[in-house]
């Protein structure tokens, strides 16, 4: 159902890795990126981790500095998580029908689907 | 369960990929990374937010340079804010940009290459310090008029990159205006001062907008993907409209003879930038283009030796562990 692959991203296509190749070729050594980190910051208290974006680091402890201050430089939040972008299995696009909908043709779940009558109080 | 997954997958071939992208766009839903989309939304997508980011990260360099002879210590703090916010604008771009499969490395290479652009604006110099008030006051103000309605472009991660954009430049507007409102203050020699800078940066800053609607060959595609909320001139007339209440506040004269207003249209009339200089521009002769290009090549090439110490420091700390290497 799920398969390992950066989260959220397009996977890199065959042409895209050439040209990244292609413009270091002349040069004498390979140029190593960072990797992909993916940002999670929580707002404030009482509040989940959102996504907010993703940057690049050699580790995580400077993933976690650049993401304080690439993603938190006026108060936006209190905690942050950052993930190797690598490390994040998600679900893919095409599985969209069979993996979410079953949840909609069970209706017996949604309170909306009991008749109870008007005034009977706190229902 | 799986019979189902091999129905779907089978059944949807090209042209019901291409309906289900059109009803997402239709429904003014966003389109999400790992969605399907045809290649020319995709390429015109890089071209765009690369461009953008490139532009935040070049647009450091005019005010960078004024940052050790800002005035005061607060407006030293001011003007380093702001450059920085520029960086973390370019990086927020970068990261949007790098969700349609392209790498950061790559986008790099074809900034200093000159395969990708930036705005055609931070190929003028600031030669005053009052340009910095201007770059903040028209600069940036032309910036929002063009980023606003972005917020809403059809891919969700440039939109959503794009809000928290929108919410930091305001400070970058109004910092510019403040210094100009003091300056305006000041002496006749200031006064002047602001007035040359003004006449300096209102055409480039009607350029930014980019060509005229019917020399703009690529905007109808990209109004119709979503990508593109509002036409080059519908937002230069509504920058026009919004900077000339301000420019009075100021007490500034835009260097525009044709500029009146014009009651029939509630709006108003102004005349055309030089559009043979903007293209000579966009073309890499403008006044500073080889200029901003060396100093991002120098800072880049400078800079290996620390993100290459970084990431040897990483793999030795792993290795310490007895991680893979």
């Amino acid at each position: 159902m799920s398969q390992q692959s950066p989260a959220a991203r397009a996977p890199q296509t065959p042409e895209s890795r050439e040209t990244a190749q292609s413009h270091t070729a002349g040069e004498p050594r390979v140029r190593a990126e960072w990797p992909l980190y993916e940002v999670f910051v929580r707002g404030k208290r009482g509040l989940n981790h959102v996504h907010v974006g993703s940057l690049h680091a050699p580790d995580d402890e400077m993933a976690l500095r650049h993401a304080r201050d690439v993603y938190t430089r006026r108060n936006e939040g209190v905690s942050i998580w950052v993930v190797r972008s690598s490390d994040i299995a998600a679900s893919s696009p095409d599985e969209k029908d069979p993996l979410f909908a079953p949840s909609g043709d069970k209706v017996y779940r949604h309170p909306t689907f009991y008749d109870i009558p008007a005034d009977v109080p706190h229902m | 369960m799986t019979d189902t997954t091999t129905r779907t997958r089978e059944g949807v071939d090209d042209a019901g990929l291409q309906s289900q992208f059109d009803a997402t766009i239709e429904h003014g839903d966003r389109i999400e990374p790992r969605d399907w989309m045809p290649p020319g939304y995709r390429r015109t997508l890089v071209r765009q937010v690369a461009q953008h980011a490139h532009s935040e990260i070049i647009g450091m360099q005019p005010e960078g340079a004024w940052v050790g002879r800002a005035p005061s210590l607060r407006r030293k703090a001011i003007l380093l804010a702001k450059v920085q916010d520029e960086a973390g604008h370019g990086l927020y771009l970068y990261s949007a940009c790098e969700t349609l499969g392209v790498s950061r490395g790559e986008l790099t290479e074809k900034l200093l290459s000159g395969e990708q652009k930036y705005s055609s604006i931070f190929n003028y110099p600031a030669l005053s310090y009052a340009d910095v008030g201007t770059i903040g006051w028209l600069v940036d103000g032309a910036a929002i008029c063009n980023q606003v309605p972005l917020c809403r472009t059809s891919y969700g991660p440039y939109g959503r990159a794009m809000i928290r954009i929108c919410k930091e430049e305001s400070f970058h507007q109004r910092q510019g205006f403040e210094l100009l409102m003091t300056m305006m203050r000041g002496t006749d020699e200031q006064r002047a001062m602001v007035q040359e800078s003004v006449d300096r940066f209102w055409w480039p800053a009607l350029m930014m907008f980019g060509p005229p609607d019917a020399d703009s060959p690529n905007s109808a595609q990209s109004m119709a993907w979503g990508i593109k909320r509002n036409s080059n001139d519908e937002l230069r007339q509504r920058f026009v409209d919004m900077t000339v209440p301000q420019a009075e506040a100021l007490g500034v004269r835009l260097p525009d003879p044709q500029l009146r207003w014009n009651p029939e249209r509630g709006a108003h009339d102004f005349g055309q930038p030089d559009w043979a200089e903007f293209a000579q521009v966009v073309r890499g002769n403008g006044p500073c283009n080889a200029q901003r290009i060396a100093h991002r090549r120098k800072a880049h090439d400078e800079g290996a030796w620390v993100r290459e110490a970084a990431l040897a420091y990483a793999e030795r700390q792993l290795r310490a562990q007895g991680g893979p290497a």
